[in-house]
């Protein structure tokens, strides 16, 4: 017991089983019920002067009559809830989040501070464009530093998002080959490849082949060359690819797909390990896109906003949509429109305004910090960690291919046989041990998979104790200790979730308990 | 460079264990044609001062809206947002996480993301929302292609009160799609928001596409509409531009629609020039496993106790690949949660009311306009915007205006070039942040510009 004035001893050791709480929370963790359980009418965290009640309204008469049912919380309450909420989620900022093919890396607060700039957030998409000279100039700076990394000559900003990049590359081949008058109806794809890619070649009207992937986890090129024709439009390939690996025969593949006349997209989802080193320009891709969540660290933020930046070939590069920047006299224009267009034949427009320009103004910043030998710097040692990692861990764990690898190295679950510890279980005991799992069950190409980039972000010693808890790990998995595994995670703050029972009978919103009891009676 | 812990001395001894000479020995696999001989032609890295002056630099070549008399809206709308709204999504936990993919540590942007759903489909007036899309524009491509896919017919009707913007990606959408046989049907631009759709509904109509209030402004009751759609057996997408409007408008579910997809920008959400913003997407609960993005939903862990995760991923790409419902992967995260909290904090009675400001301020200023000799008001009923036509062509007016430090709207001309008919319409928008100097100033402004 701790007496007022005398200080804490550590006392006797906690037992085993903790208690249960009256209040459901532990300590730090604090339970937190639902903005519509905590709300009560009239309540308001926002004071807003009061409406003049003599105006006469000119709404037509479509005034709403019943309420929305929204709930009222004060403003004490709002931040309360919404910091219990936070408390509850890991975060890079918080530790190593070896999600592979994710590039979760450190996100500058530079960054944030510097899209909040009045000129930057506070400008409206179509005031005139006389007055907003300086964010034109800004995506102009952008572009001019993806198409140097790159060395492609054109890109589409617009684009929101890796997989809408994925379509504006699409679109532009379509768009290309239509100029050409050919009708082509496949796109291939590997079978190691993102989702998003055959979703989108699916998107875009094209039939997806599937290419298979050889024993050393590249695109066998043998088969691609038999599945090539004429009937071809494009290839999808990720470089450095989604086993962790660089393809080796990949100016082969653009002679190849070239050669039949189609066009090279690459997944740029990995731009991370190559930025600096290699440029996609010199690989013979026609069309890439750009995570600039990803590889130039605009945050994640819970699962977007992201934005998919496409750089272009000289071949696509007219075909480019709706909007994009150009130089006029002294200043720059917006290319908003079908009548303003000089030679250029845009596709069309993928999204109202001009993309993710809060994006734009991040990643250049990161990239301004960096400079062109930080953002090399950068990509070499996220390799040098993933390749760190895969030495120090392949005596204990399996890895898939032989390396080197690129920026994130994959290992399979033949470490796990006979141990009854599948993938899912190894990934949720390491949630105890304070980290994100690594990616799982991807790329499909290999069994239970973990694909673990570390980036460059990590000091050596917090990649050293990570090494060390992963081999701790495997250790207690192959002693046996399964209860550890499957009862995993003991510490977050909620046990193994019901996903099946949540998608039999979805419930995708918070009905009032006395709505509901109607509803059921 | 501050951003980079590894030291010389870790880098070398990392590459002892790995038993590689160098670093170059670890991209041995790039073909040495690729391989890039000189650096890139790129400045070297720079510390914090330089890079805030330079970027700062450009900023200060912007006029931002909240420095002069502002009334553009047109899709974007400057509001106020309170000071926690920021505050809370620049918190570590939230702003640097990834996709809730592991949920028990994951339960802060699940549990946020059902709230969201919640209050979308409260607003909207529809069974469920999902976890949001990019933007309202492909949020309304998204519901086209939803609706082709739930009726199997092959034709959209695009009301004239569209969004030209909007129009553009659900044709480009279109264009590009899997089926050749889909068509778009544009209706001609309609700024009085009189236009005959239920004329062009026919058997083979998958659905109607119409914008309240409309590009122009018009705030209109869709509920003849509605009923003529469903007789035909079509579906009713409504486009909600400004979500504002929700707080003082009957909604859309009232109206009979049977998609609700909006711009959600204007809660919690800067202007920033376009972007990133959130796409609302809403509907009833028997098109629930057409319906594509991301969605949250409520179970339970193994102790019994209640949470959220990711649900109904069979219909994503990651899942089906070639047979998804859609593409996408990513939501709107953050955009989504600084909504949620922004509407969190005004709750009904804050929501409410501060449509019923946004209502008076666009009154307040079509009264300040409509003495102005020349000016005449075409929206009847409206929101916070209101289309006026000029004597003069719209695009000189709005020019002239900037010079005199006044941003006075949106000419129609900008987004629907080549149109004789539309060149001398404005449209402007007023929000709650408008002040009645701001509309003095707009008006003695125009009244000068149009002497």
């Amino acid at each position: 017991m701790n007496r007022q004035g005398r200080p804490t001893s550590a006392g006797a050791p906690s037992p085993s089983a903790a208690p249960e709480t009256f209040s459901g929370s532990r300590g730090l963790e604090q339970d937190e019920p639902l903005l519509f359980e905590i709300g009560r009418d009239g309540m308001t965290g926002v004071d807003l002067p009061a409406p003049d009640e003599a105006l006469n309204s000119r709404l037509g008469g479509l005034d709403r009559e019943g309420a929305i049912g929204l709930p009222g919380v004060s403003e004490p309450e709002v931040v309360r809830h919404f910091v219990r909420l936070s408390q509850k989620n890991y975060s890079i900022d918080a530790g190593l989040y070896p999600l592979g093919s994710c590039t979760m890396k450190h996100n500058p607060r530079l960054n944030e501070k510097m899209a909040r700039l009045p000129g930057f957030g506070d400008i409206h998409p179509l005031q005139p464009a006389s007055t907003v000279q300086g964010a034109l100039e800004l995506m102009e700076e952008l572009a001019h530093w993806l198409t140097t990394i790159t060395g492609m000559p054109g890109v589409a900003l617009s684009p929101k998002a890796g997989a809408h990049g994925e379509l504006c590359g699409l679109m532009a081949i379509r768009a290309a080959l239509d100029a050409r008058g050919e009708a082509r109806t496949r796109v291939l794809v590997p079978e190691s490849a993102h989702g998003t890619n055959p979703a989108t070649a699916a998107a875009c009207g094209y039939e997806v082949g599937t290419i298979p992937v050889t024993e050393e986890g590249r695109v066998d090129v043998a088969a691609l060359r038999e599945s090539l024709g004429p009937d071809v439009a494009a290839i999808m390939v990720t470089n450095p690819n989604t086993c962790g690996l660089f393809e080796r025969d990949i100016i082969e593949i653009a002679e190849a797909i070239h050669e039949v006349g189609g066009y090279f997209y690459c997944d740029g989802a990995n731009l991370n390990a190559i930025m600096g080193r290699v440029r996609p320009g010199d690989l013979g891709v026609d069309a890439m896109h750009i995570n600039l969540h990803k590889t130039f660290s605009t945050p994640h933020g819970g699962g977007g906003p992201g934005a998919g930046p496409v750089v272009l070939s000289e071949a696509l590069t007219p075909f480019a949509p709706l909007p994009f920047v150009r130089r006029a006299g002294d200043g720059f224009e917006l290319v908003e429109d079908e009548s303003q267009v000089k030679g250029e034949q845009p596709f069309g427009r993928l999204v109202a305004f001009h993309g993710q320009m809060g994006m734009f103004v991040r990643a250049l910043s990161y990239m301004l910090s960096h400079g062109g030998d930080g953002l090399r710097q950068a990509a070499e040692d996220a390799v040098l960690s993933a390749n760190y990692i895969l030495a120090s861990l392949q005596d204990v764990m399996t890895p898939s291919f032989e390396g080197p690898c690129m920026h994130e190295a994959l290992f399979d679950d033949r470490f796990l046989e006979g141990t009854g510890v599948t993938t899912l279980d190894f990934a949720k005991a390491m949630i105890d041990e304070g980290y994100h799992p690594m990616t799982m069950y991807f790329p499909l190409v290999v069994h239970g998979a973990m694909l673990i980039e570390p980036t460059e972000s990590e000091s050596k010693e917090s990649v050293d104790r990570f090494i060390r808890t992963m081999r701790g790990l495997t250790q207690k998995a192959k002693e046996g200790d399964t209860e550890r595994f499957s009862g995993a995670p003991y510490f977050a703050p909620r046990a193994r979730l019901n996903e099946t029972g949540a998608a039999r009978k979805p419930i995708l919103r918070y009905t009032p308990p006395e709505a509901s009891a109607q509803a059921a009676e | 460079m501050r951003y980079l812990p590894l030291t010389a001395d870790d880098r070398s001894a990392m590459l002892d264990v790995i038993g590689a000479s160098s670093i170059d020995e670890l991209f041995k696999d790039v073909p040495e044609a690729a391989r890039l001989a000189v650096p890139i032609d790129l400045p070297p890295f720079a510390g914090e001062l330089e890079v805030e002056r330079r970027l700062s630099a450009m900023a200060a070549k912007n006029i931002s809206a909240g420095s002069v008399p502002f009334f553009v809206g047109a899709g974007a709308y400057r509001h106020h947002v309170p000071a926690t709204v920021d505050h809370l999504i620049q918190r570590s936990e939230f702003l640097t996480a990834y996709t809730p993919y592991q949920p028990e540590i994951s339960q802060g942007t699940t549990q946020a993301l059902f709230e969201f759903q919640t209050q979308v489909a409260l607003i909207t007036g529809m069974d469920v929302a999902n976890a949001s899309m990019y933007d309202g524009s492909t949020a309304c491509s998204e519901a086209v292609m939803m609706a082709f896919r739930l009726t199997k017919r092959k034709k959209a009707v695009l009301s004239g009160t569209l969004h030209p913007h909007y129009r553009s990606v659900v044709e480009t959408m279109e264009k590009y799609d899997a089926d050749e046989e889909n068509l778009t049907i544009f209706c001609p631009y309609s700024a009085d928001g009189k236009e005959d759709l239920a004329s062009q509904i026919d058997e083979d109509t998958a659905c109607v596409v119409v914008q309240n209030p409309s590009f122009f402004g018009n705030a209109r009751d869709l509920t003849a509409l509605a009923d003529a759609v469903h007789a035909k057996g079509a579906l009713l997408i409504v486009v909600v531009p400004e979500v504002v409007s929700l707080g003082l408008m009957k909604s859309p579910g009232e109206m009979g629609a049977d998609i609700v997809v909006g711009e959600g920008q204007s809660i919690g959400n800067a202007l920033s020039f376009g972007g990133p913003y959130l796409g609302l997407f809403a509907t009833r609960q028997k098109f629930v496993r057409q319906m594509p993005g991301r969605l949250s939903g409520e179970t339970q862990d193994a102790n019994g106790k209640r949470g959220y995760v990711l649900t109904l991923s069979t219909r994503e790409q990651h899942i089906r690949r070639e047979k998804a419902t859609s593409n996408i992967c990513t939501n709107s995260g953050l955009c989504c949660l600084a909504f949620t909290v922004h509407m969190a904090l005004l709750g009904e009675a804050g929501f409410t009311r501060l449509a019923k400001l946004n209502h008076q301020s666009a009154v307040k200023t079509a009264e300040a306009l409509e003495g102005i000799s020349g000016v005449e008001i075409l929206t009847d009923a409206f929101f916070n915007e209101f289309t006026i036509r000029l004597p003069k062509p719209a695009t000189e007016v709005i020019e002239a205006l900037a010079a005199k430090g006044v941003i006075g709207g949106l000419p129609v001309s900008r987004l629907v070039p080549g149109d004789a008919s539309l060149g001398d319409l404005l449209v402007v928008a007023s929000t709650e942040t408008n002040t009645d100097a701001d509309r003095a100033a707009f008006a003695a402004a125009l009244r000068e510009v149009l002497q």
